[in-house]
C-alpha cells in the first residue's frame, strides 16, 4: 500500500519527520518541566477561577439580587456569557467530527486541542443557567428522575428543558469522542515514561497496546461517533436558538434562528481555536504541525461562518421591515439605534465587515493578523448575544416597563471567572496530554509529511518557484527524494525500480537518458511492456523547475505517459 | 479471565509498508501470524490478516434504537398516563415537541453504549495494565509477533531475517 500523494496539496507536517521525530515533538510538552510563563499562567488563570468562585458563592449566599436582573430584563450577562461559551463549544467537535467524515487532513493537527477547548467550554457555559436559577441546590430538579414529588417530572414540551438533554449529551459525547481518541496518546507517552509517571499513564491508557484489531475497532468507533456527533452538533445550538426562538419576544420569534446561531457558534468557535493555537504552537514550537495551512484553512471556515452570519443579521432586518408587524420593526431599529446602538454596531463591525479581510490570501495567512481578528470576532460574538439578550428585552411591548441594565461587580467576577476555569483547564491539558493527536498526526505522515509531497510548499500557489536543491543523500543516509509518481505514466511500482536504480528526484530523471530508464525497467521483476519513459525526462524537467502549471498541460496531452 | 502466559517471539519493522510486504509474505508461507501491533492503524492491514470488520457500528445501530424508544415511549407515558397535564393547551401527547429530547437520547444511547463495548470487548479499561512485548510499538515500530507453540521457531527466524525485520526478540505475556 502506498499511500495516495495529492499533487497539489500543500503539506501537513513540515520539517521532514520521522515517524520517531512526531512522537519526540508532541510528547515533549508532558515531560519537560513547566516553563515561567506556564506557571505565570496557570496562576494568573487559577486566581481568575479563585475570584470567579467567590462570586458565585456571594450569589448564592446572598441571593440573585446581587446581579442587575429587573423585571423587564430577565436575562443578561448570565445567559449571554452561557450561549458565548457554548458556541466557542462548537468548533472542536466540528473539527473532530465533520471534518473527519469530510476526510480534512488537516484536522489532525488541531483536533485534540479544538476538543479540548470544546469540552472547558461547554464546563463554563454550563455553569451559567446553573447559577441563574438562583437556588443552585434545586438543579437536580431539571432532571427526570423518579423524584417524592408525585414523581413530578420537568416539563418535556419546554425549549429549557430541550437543552439540559442537548447540553448534557453534546458534553458527554465529546468528552467519550476526546478520550477515546487520547488513549493510544497516553499509551505513547506511558512507553517512554518510568516509575510512578508510567503509573499514571498507564492507567490512562486503559492498557492500550495498538494491536491490529483494536485499532480496526477504534478506527470503526471514531467513524460512528463522528457520524452521530455531526448531527449532534448542530442539533445542540439550533435547540439553544430553540430557547429565544419558540417565544412570542419581538426580535427573537424567528425561524431563522436556529441556522443563524449554528454558524454563529461555528464562526465564533473557530475564532477561539484560532487564538489558542497560535499561542499553543508558538509557545510549545508546534510549528510543523500546526502549519500555515492549517490556519489559513481555518480562517476560510471563518470567512464561510462569518458570511453566513451577515446574510442572517441582514436578513433578520429586511424581513422585519417586511413583515409590516411594528413590534418586529421597533425591535430592530431600537437594537441600532436604541440606548445599547454601540453593542449593536461593534456586531456588525466585528462579525460582519472584519472577517471580509479574509478574502485576501496574504491576511488569511498572516498569522499576527489572525490572532487579532480571532479576538475580534470574539469580541462581535459577545455583543451579538448581549444585542439579541438584554437589548431586546430592554425595550417591549410596555414603554412604563422599559429598562436599562448594566452588570454588578458580581455579574462581571463570575464571567471573568469562568476565564480562569477555561485557561486553568486548558493549561493542565496541555502539560497532561499530547496536545496534537500523535497517531493521527503519524498516519497521515505519508500522504501530507512534505518529504513525502516533494517539499515544495508553495507548488499550490501556481509561482514558478524553482523546486530546493536537494541534496541526493543526506547525512542520515536517508535519500531526499521526490514523488516521482507525480509524472504521468510513472506508479509506485516504477517509482521503486527507479529508485532502486538511483534515481530519486526529478532533477535526476530529467538527466536520465531513455535508454538509461527502459534499461532498468527490463532489468527489474515486473511487466513494464506497457510503459514506455519516453516522455518522463521532459516531465520531470518541468517538476524539477516548479513549472506544475506546463505539467499538467503536457499530461493532459500525453498518454499514459506517451507523446 | 484466567491469567495464562504465551511466549511470544516478535519482530520489529521500521515501516507500515514493509511491515504488509512481511504479512503478505507469511501468508504465502503459511506462517499463523499471532498478533500485529502498529503505533497507528494501517490500511490494507485488516483483510490481510483476516480480520472480520468490526460490528461495533451494528451495536451503536441498537443502542440508538434503544435511546430513541426510552425517549420517546418515557415521555409519552409520564404525559399521557402517569401525570397527564397541558401546556399551552397542546394535546397531552404532542409529538412534535418530543423530537429535540428523542434525538438527544438516541445520540448519547448509542455513543456511550458503544464507547462502553468498545472497551469492554478489547478488554480495555482503567486499571488494565497493558500487555506490551516492546515499547517502541507506540512510537515508531511496527511488530508482527508469532505464538511460539503455534509455529516453527526456525521458519520465523529466517521469516524476519527474509522480509526486513529490523529486531526478533522473544516474550513471555
Amino acid at each position: 500500500m502506498s499511500s495516495p500523494v495529492s499533487a497539489i496539496r500543500p503539506p501537513l507536517v513540515t520539517g521532514h519527520k520521522s515517524y520517531h521525530d512526531i512522537t519526540e515533538d508532541l510528547v515533549i510538552g508532558t515531560e519537560k518541566t513547566p516553563t515561567a510563563s506556564w506557571v505565570i499562567g496557570l496562576i494568573l488563570s487559577v486566581t481568575l477561577l479563585g475570584f470567579g468562585i467567590f462570586c458565585i458563592l456571594w450569589t448564592i449566599w446572598n441571593g440573585i439580587g446581587t446581579w442587575n436582573l429587573n423585571r423587564t430584563i430577565g436575562w443578561g450577562w448570565d445567559i449571554t456569557n452561557f450561549v458565548w461559551w457554548i458556541g466557542i463549544g462548537h468548533a472542536g467537535t466540528l473539527i473532530s467530527a465533520i471534518l473527519l467524515l469530510f476526510r480534512q487532513k488537516w484536522r489532525t493537527g488541531v483536533n485534540r486541542a479544538a476538543e479540548a477547548m470544546t469540552i472547558f467550554a461547554v464546563m463554563c457555559a454550563g455553569l451559567f443557567p446553573l447559577i441563574h436559577m438562583g437556588r443552585i441546590w434545586m438543579a437536580m430538579f431539571i432532571f427526570p428522575y423518579v423524584n417524592t414529588r408525585g414523581p413530578l417530572w420537568p416539563n418535556f414540551n419546554s425549549p429549557l428543558l430541550w437543552d439540559v438533554f442537548a447540553i448534557s449529551t453534546y458534553f458527554t459525547v465529546s468528552l467519550l469522542f476526546w478520550y477515546t481518541g487520547l488513549v493510544p496518546d497516553f499509551a505513547t507517552v506511558r512507553d517512554r515514561a518510568k516509575g510512578f509517571r508510567r503509573k499514571i499513564y498507564s492507567f490512562l491508557s486503559f492498557g492500550w497496546t495498538g494491536s491490529a484489531k483494536h485499532w480496526q475497532r477504534w478506527e470503526s468507533l471514531s467513524l460512528i461517533l463522528a457520524g452521530i456527533a455531526t448531527p449532534l452538533v448542530l442539533s445542540v445550538h439550533t435547540i439553544v436558538s430553540f430557547d429565544f426562538a419558540t417565544s412570542v419576544i419581538p426580535g427573537w420569534h424567528t425561524t431563522i434562528f436556529p441556522p443563524y446561531f449554528v454558524a454563529g457558534a461555528v464562526f465564533s468557535g473557530f475564532a477561539m481555536v484560532q487564538t489558542l493555537m497560535i499561542i499553543t504552537r508558538k509557545i510549545m514550537k508546534l510549528e510543523d504541525y500546526i502549519t500555515i495551512e492549517h490556519i489559513e484553512s481555518m480562517n476560510k471556515v471563518i470567512v464561510t461562518t462569518g458570511m453566513i452570519v451577515g446574510v442572517a443579521y441582514l436578513t433578520e432586518l429586511f424581513i422585519s421591515w417586511y413583515s409590516g408587524y411594528v413590534y418586529e420593526q421597533f425591535a430592530f431599529f431600537n437594537r441600532a439605534l436604541g440606548p445599547y446602538y454601540w453593542s449593536y454596531f461593534g456586531m456588525m463591525f466585528c462579525n460582519v465587515v472584519s472577517p471580509l479581510f479574509f478574502f485576501s490570501k496574504k491576511l488569511r495567512r498572516n498569522i499576527q493578523f489572525t490572532f487579532f481578528m480571532s479576538i475580534l470576532i470574539n469580541i462581535g460574538m459577545w455583543f451579538e448575544r448581549f444585542v439579541i439578550i438584554a437589548t431586546t428585552l430592554a425595550r417591549d411591548y410596555l414603554p412604563s416597563s422599559w429598562s436599562f441594565y448594566v452588570p454588578t461587580w458580581v455579574e462581571i467576577g463570575i464571567y471573568l471567572g469562568t476565564f480562569g476555569l477555561f485557561f486553568t483547564l486548558y493549561l493542565i491539558f496541555v502539560r497532561v496530554a499530547p496536545v496534537v493527536a500523535i497517531a493521527e498526526v503519524k498516519s497521515i505522515l505519508k500522504s501530507s509529511g512534505d518529504q513525502y509531497t516533494g517539499g515544495h510548499s508553495d507548488s499550490h500557489s501556481h509561482k514558478a518557484a524553482p523546486a530546493k536543491k536537494k541534496t541526493l543523500v543526506d547525512t542520515a543516509a536517508n535519500v531526499v527524494s521526490d514523488s516521482l509518481k507525480k509524472l504521468e505514466g510513472i506508479g509506485p511500482k516504477i517509482e521503486q525500480v527507479l529508485n532502486a536504480g538511483g534515481i530519486y528526484t526529478f532533477e535526476q530523471l530529467s538527466q536520465t537518458s531513455v535508454d538509461k530508464m527502459q534499461s532498468l525497467l527490463d532489468s527489474a521483476d515486473g511487466n513494464f511492456k506497457g510503459n514506455s519513459p519516453e516522455s518522463w525526462a521532459d516531465q520531470a524537467r518541468l517538476a524539477a523547475d516548479g513549472k506544475w502549471d506546463e505539467l499538467k498541460t503536457l499530461q493532459d496531452k500525453l498518454d499514459g505517459g506517451r507523446y | 479471565m484466567a491469567v495464562k502466559t504465551v511466549d511470544y517471539i516478535y519482530g520489529l519493522y521500521n515501516d507500515e509498508e514493509i511491515l504488509l510486504d512481511a504479512v503478505r509474505t507469511a501468508n504465502a508461507e503459511h506462517l499463523e501470524i499471532g498478533e500485529v501491533y502498529s503505533p497507528f492503524p494501517v490500511h490494507g492491514l485488516d483483510p490481510l490478516l483476516g480480520l472480520e470488520e468490526s460490528r461495533l457500528h451494528i451495536a451503536g445501530f441498537v443502542y440508538g434504537g434503544l435511546g430513541t424508544l426510552t425517549a420517546f415511549l418515557g415521555m409519552t407515558w409520564i404525559f399521557t398516563k402517569d401525570w397527564p397535564i397541558i401546556f399551552g393547551g397542546k394535546p397531552y401527547w404532542s409529538v412534535p415537541a418530543f423530537i429535540p429530547i428523542t434525538f438527544e437520547l438516541t445520540v448519547l444511547f448509542a455513543a456511550i453504549g458503544m464507547v462502553v463495548s468498545f472497551y469492554i470487548v478489547c478488554g480495555l479499561g482503567p486499571g488494565v495494565k497493558e500487555k506490551t512485548l516492546d515499547d517502541r510499538i507506540t512510537d515508531d515500530k511496527f511488530c508482527i509477533a508469532f505464538n511460539k507453540s503455534e509455529v516453527n521457531i526456525d521458519a520465523v527466524n529466517a521469516f524476519f531475517k527474509n522480509t526486513g525485520a529490523e529486531e526478533v526478540n522473544s516474550k513471555s505475556l
